[in-house]
């Protein structure tokens, strides 16, 4: 089985960082994973995206057009890419940053005040990880264990501090 | 092995270069490549070695040249554009017989066209990487642990035939994180100049000079010397070439490609065999020396080959040349930074096996 995953927001936002956390969730799950950033234009534009497969087969194509899961942070980000979220995918959506309310029937959406709920808790710059953990649940990619580790693996040790509410952030996601 | 950990291709090479012996690296920045110059600009001090990023293209391979006639490993990295301002130090290195390792993490062309994924610089790599008479060693990973795998052994067979090694990536595999260990045992030959009698560390009045030239003006003399080293490329030849065969026993059809195009060709094989058709892969490792051989062996029961490139068309004239047009060789392939898709590639393939019928 495959799962094609793409994130997609703006630069700042941690995109990138919570793709790495979804690879180590994939590795340490004993799957085989790739990462791809965009490195192109929109990069350049201030958009940002990132390609994450978690398979258990080898992976061919790390680059993700269709997604099974898409991850959206922002309204430029939502209209480049609802459409390509292969039939019976799902959408996890940032409802604070994001207004639009998907039409397709044939998707499941998921609309989590992401950004409301971080600045609530004391997470600020941790809507991308609530986010993430709302995934996490609906899709079942891991136990409590693997995130465990994960967490402590992508936190880079200058920034252990936050181990704990990288955690809690993921848990609120997971609660939603 | 160490515990398998996620890095960028451009990361992972870097770091093999370092377990490899590696001790100076010079370079420019270019995307998609600079990962390579940022992760050893902070590695090399701490492992006692000399990061330098040089002025321009061209003083870095002036460097890696006067570096590697010292006798230390040392290694350039570029992408295209850069790499084609290297190329005049890179004939210079070759003519005077010196080994190093050059990256290129391939981007679309040509002049400066894009940043995206390519494979376009295969005819340059295995065909004229600069004037004159001579070939370098190519290798072409498809994985983020062959991007590891393979820097080693170029520094090793660079080294052994005396004569630059390149390592053929493209942008995808630069930029993407893959799982990857090292390994944590491995010995490292050769990495200093003490078994390198040729190099240039300084006679002590104990032994006659060491000369590192590549200038011969006598014609005879300049001859002599090109046949040598032609001599050590048929030892090359014979034997350093590298390639896997996926699903090829049996295949009616052999989808040839190389390095992150390849990963794509075995998921349209993968694809095409679901839909019954017996088609498999054949994924040369070493560019130069083409392995001529391995690929007749995997196109044995073959009727028909397909060359699948992110380019217009560059390798499919060495896969002709191997099978000696045996069987129909067509080619398939998207350029200017598009990866093609697998289903793109199936639907090649049945066209190539419809046909037959």
């Amino acid at each position: 089985m495959t799962n094609d995953i793409l994130l997609a927001g703006f630069g700042g936002q941690g995109i990138l960082f919570i793709g790495k956390m979804l690879a180590y969730l994939g590795l340490y799950g004993e799957k085989q994973v790739s990462w791809l950033p965009s490195y192109g234009p929109e990069m350049r534009g201030g958009t940002c995206n990132c390609s994450v497969c978690v398979s258990d087969d080898p992976i061919g194509s790390p680059l993700v057009l269709e997604p099974d899961n898409l991850l959206v942070m922002n309204t430029p980000s939502y209209d480049k890419f609802i459409g390509s979220v292969k039939s019976g995918g799902n959408c996890f959506i940032d409802s604070t940053l994001i207004e639009a309310v998907c039409d397709r029937a044939d998707i499941s959406c998921f609309y989590v005040p992401a950004t409301r709920l971080a600045n609530e808790n004391d997470l600020h710059g941790m809507a991308n990880v609530i986010l993430l953990g709302k995934m996490i649940k609906e899709t079942g990619m891991a136990d409590e264990a693997v995130i465990e580790k994960t967490v402590k693996k992508v936190v880079p040790p200058k920034k252990a501090h936050l181990i704990d509410a990288n955690l809690k952030a993921l848990k609120i996601g997971m609660s939603q | 092995m160490s515990e398998l950990t996620l890095m960028k291709g451009n990361e992972a090479l870097a770091e093999a270069a370092i377990r490899a012996g590696c001790k100076c690296f010079f370079g420019y920045p270019i995307t998609p490549q600079t990962e390579i110059s940022a992760y050893l600009s902070k590695r090399m001090p701490k492992v006692g070695g000399v990061f330098l990023q040089a002025e321009s293209e061209v003083a870095a391979i002036n460097m890696v040249y006067g570096c590697a006639g010292s006798g230390i490993r040392c290694m350039t990295s570029s992408s295209s554009p850069g790499i084609s301002l290297k190329t005049e130090g890179i004939s210079y290195i070759a003519g005077a017989d010196l080994p190093c390792v050059i990256i290129n993490v391939q981007r679309g062309g040509p002049g400066l066209g894009g940043i995206q994924p390519s494979q376009a610089d295969y005819w340059q790599v295995t065909r004229a990487l600069g004037h004159g008479d001579f070939h370098v060693l190519v290798f072409a990973p498809s994985t983020v642990q062959e991007m590891a795998d393979t820097v080693t052994k170029a520094f090793d067979l660079a080294d052994k035939y005396r004569m630059p090694a390149v390592i053929l990536a493209d942008g995808l595999l630069g930029q993407m994180m893959e799982p990857v260990a090292f390994d944590e045992n491995a010995e490292i030959k050769l990495s200093d100049a003490s078994n390198k009698p040729w190099a240039a560390t300084g006679h002590g009045n104990k032994r006659k000079h060491n000369i590192i030239n590549s200038l011969y003006l006598q014609a005879a003399e300049l001859e002599e010397k090109v046949r040598a080293r032609f001599e050590r490329y048929e030892q090359v030849k014979a034997n350093e070439t590298m390639a896997e065969c996926y699903k090829t026993e049996d295949a009616d059809i052999v989808v040839a490609a190389y390095g992150s195009t390849a990963r794509l060709a075995k998921s349209a094989v993968e694809l095409a065999r679901k839909e019954g058709i017996k088609a498999g892969v054949f994924r040369p490792i070493t560019l130069w020396p083409y392995p001529v051989k391995e690929i007749n062996e995997a196109c044995k029961n073959a009727k028909k080959a397909l060359t699948v490139e992110m380019s217009m068309g560059q390798m499919v004239d060495d896969v002709k040349l191997a099978l000696n047009c045996r069987i129909p060789v067509e080619f398939f392939g998207r350029t200017g930074g598009v990866i093609p898709g697998p289903a793109e590639i199936l639907n090649k393939i049945k066209e190539m096996i419809g046909g037959d019928k």
